[in-house]
């Protein structure tokens, strides 16, 4: 854990594609952090959920990415990166049932095109960028007050 | 409605998680559709599932539940039951199908949420 100063701490998890039995490793070692730093139970459920979504979309979608936790006094920021392949259509991608997951993440109980849905229904604060061919970066934030 | 209670209802076994069994259960969740049970969040849930996979228990811990049903008498791997007995949740393995075990539960008064 690398902690900047007192108030400020940074944490940063390499998501390896299309490994489903570490998938959600991530995320649950950013709920121990923050049950740790003494945040909220019911905040660190929705942290925990949309990190979690993230970490899956990382692992069903991405080539290999980085899921990074950061914390200030003001709020949780959880930052869902990666390099490729990228969202054709953003807008699709955000709808409720959307979907374009392998059969691999369906076994699983995922890959119902409610990541994207869920992650936006539980952060304050959601962006997302990505484009055709390139990467793609997904910000949440949570508030802590 | 406790653990213990919810197993003799479901005429369940245990598979791990004695020591939690008195813990009170208020709602009740039934889906094999791991983000639909993401979408759901209740304190003092317990989860109904056909799938035995491990990101069955990874859901579970990030929703803080913290009892697990197998149901149609599907047994998950040994793995899995390990990974659910290290996060300290009671796991319980009944012969109901999902649809059945869902209403004996409801009959003895679980309710699940309104979304």
């Amino acid at each position: 854990m690398e902690t900047q100063d007192d108030a400020t701490m940074s944490q940063s998890y390499f998501i390896e594609p299309g490994n489903f039995i570490l998938a959600g490793e991530a995320a649950e070692q950013i709920k121990k952090i923050l049950k740790q730093l003494g945040i909220d139970a019911a905040l660190i459920r929705k942290v925990a959920i949309a990190s979690y979504e993230a970490e899956m979309n990382l692992v069903i979608h991405s080539v290999g990415g980085r899921l990074i936790l950061n914390v200030n006094p003001q709020e949780i920021t959880i930052i869902a990166q990666d390099d490729g392949p990228g969202i054709k259509d953003i807008e699709l991608a955000m709808k409720e049932g959307y979907s374009t997951a392998p059969d691999a993440a369906r076994e699983l109980g995922f890959g119902a095109g409610m990541g994207l849905p869920n992650i936006k229904r539980y952060s304050d604060r959601f962006a997302i960028q990505s484009a055709e061919g390139e990467g793609t970066r997904v910000e949440m934030t949570f508030y802590l007050s | 409605m406790t653990i213990l209670e919810i197993m003799e209802i479901l005429d369940a076994e245990l598979l791990c998680g004695q020591e939690i069994i008195d813990k009170e259960i208020l709602y009740a969740c039934g889906s094999d559709l791991m983000s639909d049970v993401l979408a759901f969040v209740k304190d003092h849930t317990v989860l109904l599932t056909g799938l035995t996979n491990p990101q069955v228990v990874r859901t579970a811990e990030m929703m803080d539940i913290s009892a697990i049903v197998f149901v149609r008498g599907k047994r998950p791997a040994d793995e899995v039951i390990q990974m659910a007995a290290e996060r300290k949740m009671a796991v319980l393995l009944t012969k109901y199908t999902m649809f059945t075990a869902c209403g004996l539960l409801y009959q003895g008064g679980l309710r699940g949420d309104v979304i």
